[in-house]
C-alpha cells in the first residue's frame, strides 16, 4: 500500500496562493467591520449607548421648592405652607387583612368600609385615601406598614391669622397654587419652582454623586404686607360686633395710613376660616371693601366743598341761603333733617346739609366739579392691584343733568368702594397729596399727587373735626385723648334702580388732627336693628377701632382724657 | 542600555497602578463625603420644615385674639379707665414733669 507515500506527497503540495489571499481579505473585511461599527457606535452615534448606561445608574430627581410665606408688615406670618403627607394606595398591590384595615380607618379618622372600598378597588391603579394628614397621625399609618399603601409629600398652606384677614390674603388650591386674594395676585412671587438634578443612586438608592443640576430649585419669595395683624384684628372683632349688633348684612373697615398710602388693615364681616374651606358661601369670599361698589352719601359733601373753596366760590365762613330745608331742583325736592334759613360752609359739614352742599356745588361748574372728585380719586383705581378691584362710577361731566350735578354733591348718582374713599380723605389727612394705596409694605413712599392746596386742606380739617363734635353728625365718633375729624354717611339702597328704605351707613374719619397718622372708614350695609345713621352705627366702630389703634402704635396724645362730650342722640340724624 | 530601561518601565508601572489605586480611593471618600453631605442637607430641610411648624404653632398661640382672651378672662385685665391714666412729659433736661 502506498497510503503513507500518497500522505506525505500530499502534506508537502503547495496549497494554492489565492486561499491564503483570500482568507486575509475575509479577516481584514472583518477587522474593518467591527472598526468600523465601533467607531459608529462610540463616535458618530455615541448617544444611544450613553443613554442606555445612563440609565444603569443615573437618576433625575426633583428638588423640591416651597410656596413663600406672606407676613404682616412686623413679620409675624399670615400664610405659611408647611409640608404633609398624603396616604395613597395602589389597589392592585394592596395586601392587607381585616384587621389591618380596620387599624388604617382609626389612624386615618376614617370609616373602615370606606377605606376598604378605596383600597380594593379594582378599576384603578392610584387612590388617595386621605390627603394633608397631620404629622401624628401620619406616623400611626407608617406603623402599620400595610404593602401597597404609600404616603406622598404635599404641601398645605396655613393661616394663623384665621377669618380676621380671610379675604384679603384669599387661598391656594390643592395643588398650593394661589386661586383668590393676594395669594391669586402674588402668585408669580410666592410660587416656588421644583429643581432637577441628575446623580448617581447606588444598588440601595442612596445618592453616591451628584453630576449636574438640571435646574436650580427656586423657592418662592416672602411677601411683607403693609398689614398690621394687632391693627387688623381690632378692626375684625369691631365690625364683627357691629354687623351682629345692628343685625346688619355686612360691614367692612379701611384703615389707612395717609402718610405712605399704606393699608394696615382691611377687614369684611362675614368671613369664612381659610383653614377649613367647606361649605364656604362665595358671599362670605368676597372682599367687599375693595370689590363692592355702594352710593356713598354724605361723605362726599367734603370733596364738593372743598373743590368749591379751591376754586375759590366760597369760604369755611361764607352764608349759604338753605331755605329752611326744602330745595327744588329740576323738578325734585331735597330735603335737609336739621333745617334752617341760612348756614355757613362749616355748618353745612357740621350738620350735614344737602340742601347747602347742592346749592354750592350747583354755583360750580360741572367740569370743575368733576375735576375735584375725579382728582380726589373717584371712579379711579386706587392702585392696590387687588384681583376684582371695582374701580367705580363717575359720570362724565357732560351728561350731568343739573339734578343730578346737585344731588352727586351729597354722593347720590355715583358709586364708590371703601377703600377709594378711604383713601380720598387721604387728601385731607395729609396736606392735600393723594397717594397710590398699597397691601404691600414699602420702604419709601410714593410719590403724591397734590389735589387741593394746603389752605384748603386746612380748612377742611377745621370744619370735619367740627362734625365729630357735640353738634356735629358724628359725636360718637369721638376718642379719648385724641382730636378726630370725620364725615358720616347715611344713604338710601338701590334695589332694582329704585331707592328702598334701607341703608348703606358710613363714616370716614382720621385722627390725631393735630399730626394725622390713621385713615379709617367704616362702612356698614342695611342695619336693620333700629339704628341706620352713619353717626349711629359706623362712628362708634371708627372710635373704637381707630382709638385702640392708636394706642397700638403708641401716638402720642394731642388733647386732655376728657375730651369726649356726648350728646343728645338727635343729633346723630342726617339726611339722607 | 536595556537594563535601565527595564528600571524605568518597573517605576513607570507602579506610578500607574499607585495612581488608579489612589484615584480608585479618593472616588470612594468622594462618594462617602458626598452622602454625608446629602444627609446634612436633608437635615436642613427637615429643619427648615420644622422652624416653618415652629413659626406657625407660636402665631397660632399667640394671635391678639387668644391673648386679648386671655388677658380679659383669665387675668381679670382691663384697659384703664380716663380717670386712671397720668401722662408725665419728659423736659429736655431728663427731669419728668406730671402733666396729668
Amino acid at each position: 500500500m502506498n497510503y503513507a507515500v500518497g500522505a506525505h506527497q500530499n502534506i508537502t503540495a503547495k496549497l494554492p496562493g489565492w486561499r491564503a489571499t483570500a482568507l486575509f481579505a475575509i479577516l481584514l473585511a472583518g477587522f474593518v467591520g467591527l472598526l468600523g461599527r465601533g467607531v459608529y457606535l462610540q463616535g458618530i452615534q455615541d448617544e444611544f449607548l450613553q443613554k442606555k448606561g445612563d440609565a444603569r445608574y443615573s437618576r433625575v430627581v426633583e428638588v423640591s421648592a416651597h410656596r413663600g410665606m406672606i407676613t404682616d408688615r412686623n413679620g409675624k406670618p399670615l400664610a405659611v405652607s408647611t409640608p404633609v403627607e398624603s396616604v395613597w394606595a395602589s389597589p392592585q398591590d394592596v395586601k392587607a387583612d381585616r384587621s389591618q384595615v380596620r387599624k388604617l380607618a382609626q389612624a386615618l379618622g376614617m370609616d373602615a368600609e370606606e377605606v376598604r372600598g378605596r383600597m380594593f378597588n379594582p378599576s384603578r391603579d392610584f387612590v388617595y385615601l386621605k390627603r394633608q394628614l397631620p404629622p401624628d397621625q401620619v406616623e400611626k399609618v407608617v406603623s402599620l406598614n400595610i404593602p401597597g399603601v404609600s404616603l406622598q409629600r404635599e404641601y398645605r398652606r396655613y393661616y394663623p391669622a384665621g377669618e380676621e384677614a380671610a379675604q384679603i390674603l384669599g387661598f391656594t388650591g390643592q395643588d398650593d397654587n394661589g386661586q383668590e386674594g393676594l395669594e391669586l395676585a402674588l402668585q408669580e412671587q410666592l410660587a416656588g419652582k421644583p429643581g432637577g438634578q441628575r446623580v448617581i443612586k447606588d444598588r440601595r438608592g442612596d445618592i453616591v454623586e451628584d453630576i449636574g443640576s438640571l435646574r436650580e430649585p427656586k423657592h418662592g419669595s416672602d411677601v411683607r404686607l403693609s398689614i398690621d395683624s394687632g391693627i387688623q384684628y381690632l378692626a375684625y372683632r369691631e365690625i364683627k360686633n357691629a354687623v351682629v349688633s345692628h343685625h346688619a348684612r355686612s360691614g367692612s373697615v379701611v384703615v389707612l395710613d395717609p402718610n405712605s398710602g399704606e393699608i394696615l388693615a382691611l377687614a369684611n364681616y362675614p368671613s369664612f376660616n381659610p383653614n377649613n374651606r367647606i361649605n364656604v358661601s362665595s358671599q362670605a369670599m368676597r372682599n367687599r371693601a375693595i370689590t363692592d361698589l355702594f352710593e356713598p352719601g354724605s361723605t362726599m359733601k367734603p370733596f364738593t366743598v372743598a373743590t368749591a373753596i379751591e376754586a375759590g366760590k366760597v369760604r369755611p365762613a361764607t352764608v349759604i341761603g338753605t331755605e329752611n330745608g326744602r330745595f327744588m331742583v329740576g323738578g325734585r325736592m331735597i330735603h335737609d333733617q336739621h333745617p334752617a334759613a341760612t348756614m355757613s360752609v362749616a355748618q353745612i359739614i357740621q350738620k350735614s346739609s344737602n340742601v347747602g352742599a347742592a346749592k354750592i356745588a350747583l354755583s360750580l361748574k360741572r367740569e370743575t366739579l368733576w375735576e375735584g372728585l375725579s382728582a380726589s380719586g373717584f371712579g379711579q383705581q386706587t392702585g392696590c392691584n387687588f384681583p376684582g378691584e371695582a374701580s367705580g362710577v363717575l359720570r362724565d361731566a357732560k351728561s350731568w343733568q343739573k339734578i343730578e350735578q346737585a344731588t352727586m354733591s351729597y354722593g347720590h348718582g355715583m358709586s364708590v368702594n371703601l377703600l377709594q374713599l378711604a383713601r380720598a380723605y387721604t387728601v385731607f389727612a395729609t396736606d392735600g397729596m393723594l397717594k397710590p394705596v398699597s397691601l404691600l409694605r414699602l420702604e419709601t413712599p410714593p410719590e403724591g399727587k397734590q389735589v387741593y392746596s394746603e389752605h384748603t386742606v386746612r380748612a377742611m380739617r377745621d370744619m370735619l373735626e367740627m362734625a365729630v363734635m357735640a353738634e356735629g353728625t358724628a359725636p360718637m365718633a369721638q376718642i379719648a385723648g385724641y382730636r378726630v375729624a370725620g364725615k358720616t354717611g347715611t344713604a338710601h339702597k338701590l334695589e332694582n334702580g329704585r331707592y328702598v328704605d334701607r341703608y348703606v351707613s358710613s363714616f370716614v374719619g382720621f385722627a390725631p388732627v393735630s399730626r394725622p397718622r390713621l385713615v379709617v372708614a367704616v362702612m356698614i350695609d342695611d342695619p336693620s336693628n333700629g339704628g341706620y345713621y352713619g353717626g349711629q352705627v359706623a362712628a362708634p366702630v371708627f372710635s373704637r377701632v381707630t382709638g385702640a389703634a392708636l394706642h397700638t402704635l403708641n401716638v402720642p396724645n394731642d388733647a386732655p382724657l376728657n375730651n369726649v362730650i356726648v350728646p343728645e342722640a338727635a343729633v346723630v340724624r342726617e339726611e339722607v | 542600555m536595556l537594563r535601565s530601561g527595564n528600571g524605568l518601565n518597573a517605576v513607570l508601572m507602579l506610578a500607574v497602578v499607585c495612581g488608579a489605586l489612589s484615584l480608585v480611593t479618593s472616588q470612594h471618600k468622594a462618594r462617602k463625603l458626598f452622602i454625608e453631605l446629602q444627609k446634612e442637607k436633608e437635615r436642613t430641610k427637615q429643619m427648615e420644615v420644622e422652624w416653618g411648624q415652629l413659626q406657625l404653632e407660636q402665631s397660632t398661640w399667640a394671635t391678639p385674639r387668644r391673648v386679648g382672651e386671655i388677658a380679659e378672662q383669665k387675668l381679670q385685665m382691663q384697659l384703664p379707665r380716663s380717670g386712671q391714666v397720668r401722662f408725665i412729659r419728659v423736659e429736655p433736661n431728663g427731669q419728668t414733669k406730671d402733666k396729668s
